[in-house]
């Protein structure tokens, strides 16, 4: 069963306060769409909108064809998972991952064998007679994601799943929920979280959302190569933003010329040149920038260098440095032209807006197509 | 309170006992040999029969306590019912909904227990619902009585208890009723057992209000016990009081097997 996601203008509000405003977005069957934001972004509420556990104010939820706005959370056919896990502590890890096959009253022996293959995929076989508190969190994690997909789901929601685990489990299940996707290719997946480095991994495509809205839309190569606004810049990957000023065939950056592609922009006006930090060169080259060192901090594989710039905080992220410079060293760093993103200039939420519609105009066009 | 010092617990324990014995382990300690003596005439009871025992366990005292144990399960049971149900419909009601329901529960508690009872006496002594000289208008009362804390104990464990539990289940295509059942109240075990305990004590002790109600053929333990210590029978009075606390005792202990059964976590 292979449904996708619609949101139609979905706008929910907690008494007075917006805390999703609008939101258009479609999630093709078996495409899997990250929500990125901060906290209060609205993206756990876009979520929850789509479980049932919110109401929203105005717009419509589409589950597949079927508008599923009025429905209560357990007509909607959805999976689920969540960053405490919520695994029903007073039932062994079987029965939990049986207990949606049991609801929706399956035959006995469809369920033992739903079961049995649901926890073979997410590796928990052996578990299966444990109760939840005698296992890990990464186990236990496997066993709420086994749970979900026992039942089939057409729609796999999942909110913030691997916060609640520590830095090296995190990276083995994110390898692991790539692998369940790759055997899964039909299962729509809605996936919530903070973390780029999950949603740069993951997903077909990212929704970045702040203050509530979404302000762009696009897979994860757009959006860290040439990001429309100065938010995804800075939230989908590490990003130095300069203010210049457009010239012809390069712009001004505090009286250094530098040579970027300025497509459109027009002669004059003022706008952000994006950088990214890894793409920064130390010593001379095209576009050289020149100043002191004001933070050196070694990471490692790199050495991230902080260097006053006419004024500006310029960062590089430089393979680790036999020598790195001491603070108050003058030196040069540059950068590619073709490295560089020019945004268009004093972008703000409300114009970008219009340009994640377009998007997911054409995605919902498609989306029907294939319905 | 952390108390490091070695001194300091001692000094802490003294304390304790000092005003542990008196007041609560003293009364009751005499109580018990008093159950057993024959003489009381100095500061402590003296002598020894068991002959108190063979009075307070047969006869009229054997229905008593057999009354008060049916009592006290039938209200419990009545009490937790209702209250759950009435803790879980207030849970899904708006803030205002919510207190009016907390404080109608909380009434007969506001209200003095002999109060309580008059007013079930004047409510069921006239048709349409007769129920004066029933054993029926005893159970009612203290189910009235206690349901109080049964609504207030339950209440309490639904607002601990997590919604993404709930909210998992629904999401799985469970109905409200199933999750209810299958999730909810299994997971509220150990506080419905709490609040069966409470109840149950509460019940097996009380007096002021089933003094007013009860029906010759229905006499509990503590009327029982107010009666012989009334006509001076001082000594089977203490027997029938040690035999209502091992009753009641025993059924809490044997409550909180459940309970330790039933807490996962």
């Amino acid at each position: 069963m292979s449904s996708g996601l619609r949101f139609d203008r979905v706008s929910v509000a907690y008494g007075g306060t917006t805390v999703l405003d609008s939101l258009d977005l479609t999630v093709e069957p078996g495409e899997v769409m990250a929500l990125l934001g901060p906290s209060g972004s609205g993206k756990t509420t876009a979520l929850r909108a789509v479980a049932g556990f919110v109401r929203p104010a105005a717009g419509r939820v589409f589950i597949g064809d079927r508008d599923v706005t009025g429905l209560p959370p357990h007509r909607r056919g959805i999976g689920m998972v969540v960053q405490q896990y919520a695994l029903f502590p007073h039932m062994r890890v079987e029965d939990n991952v049986a207990f949606g096959l049991k609801a929706q009253k399956a035959p006995k022996d469809e369920i033992r064998g739903r079961v049995a293959e649901a926890l073979e995929m997410t590796g928990m076989a052996a578990y299966a007679r444990r109760h939840p508190r005698e296992l890990s969190g990464g186990q236990q994690q496997r066993v709420a994601i086994a749970r979900a997909l026992a039942i089939r789901p057409g729609v796999l929601l999942l909110d913030e799943p691997l916060s609640a685990l520590d830095a090296r489990l995190r990276s083995g299940m994110l390898s692991e929920l790539a692998r369940l996707h790759r055997e899964l290719p039909h299962v729509s997946i809605l996936y919530v979280t903070h973390d780029q480095v999950e949603a740069l991994t993951l997903a077909d495509r990212i929704a970045v959302m702040d203050k509530a809205r979404l302000q762009d839309v696009g897979t994860p190569r757009e959006l860290y190569r040439a990001p429309r606004t100065e938010f995804t810049a800075s939230f989908v990957g590490n990003a130095n933003l300069l203010p210049v000023t457009v010239g012809s065939g390069g712009v001004d950056f505090s009286g250094t010329e530098l040579k970027v592609p300025t497509r459109d922009a027009a002669r004059g006006t003022t706008a952000t040149l994006c950088v990214r930090p890894h793409l920064v060169g130390l010593g001379a080259g095209p576009n050289a920038l020149t100043g002191s060192v004001i933070e050196v901090q070694w990471r490692g594989a790199t050495h991230r260098l902080y260097i006053e710039v006419a004024g500006h905080r310029v960062m590089a992220d430089l393979r680790e440095l036999r020598q790195p410079p001491a603070l108050g060293d003058e030196i040069t760093v540059h950068f590619g032209p073709e490295d560089a993103v020019l945004l268009s200039a004093g972008v703000t939420p409300e114009r970008s807006a219009p340009v994640a519609v377009r998007e997911t105009v054409g995605a919902a066009d498609q989306g029907s197509r294939d319905g | 309170m952390l108390v490091h010092s070695r001194r300091g617990k001692w000094a802490t324990w003294a304390v304790f006992f000092l005003l542990f014995l008196p007041i609560f382990a003293l009364p009751l300690l005499v109580v018990l040999a008093a159950s057993f003596a024959t003489n009381w005439s100095s500061a402590f009871p003296s002598g020894f029969t068991t002959g108190h025992y063979s009075v307070a366990t047969r006869g009229e005292s054997l229905q008593a306590l057999t009354t008060s144990l049916v009592t006290a399960l039938t209200a419990s049971v009545l009490a937790l019912v209702v209250g759950t149900w009435a803790a879980l419909a207030g849970h899904a009601l708006k803030r205002g909904g919510k207190r009016l329901l907390d404080a109608l529960f909380m009434l007969p508690v506001a209200v003095p227990s002999v109060v309580v009872g008059l007013a079930i006496l004047v409510a069921f002594s006239k048709p349409p619902v007769l129920l004066n000289g029933t054993r029926w208008i005893v159970v009612l009362a203290h189910a009235v009585l206690v349901t109080a804390f049964a609504h207030q104990s339950v209440s309490a464990a639904i607002m601990r208890l997590d919604p993404a539990y709930e909210q998992a289940a629904a999401s799985l295509g469970a109905r409200p009723s199933y999750v209810l059942w299958r999730v909810r109240l299994p997971l509220l075990l150990p506080s419905l057992t709490a609040a069966a305990g409470l109840c149950f004590a509460l019940s097996m002790g009380e007096l002021s209000a089933t003094m007013m109600l009860y029906p010759p053929d229905w006499t509990p333990l503590p009327v029982q016990i107010y009666a012989a210590t009334d006509r001076g029978a001082l000594f089977t009075g203490s027997a029938l009081a040690v035999v209502l606390m091992a009753a009641t005792v025993l059924v809490l202990f044997a409550v909180s097997r459940i309970r330790t059964k039933a807490s996962y976590r």
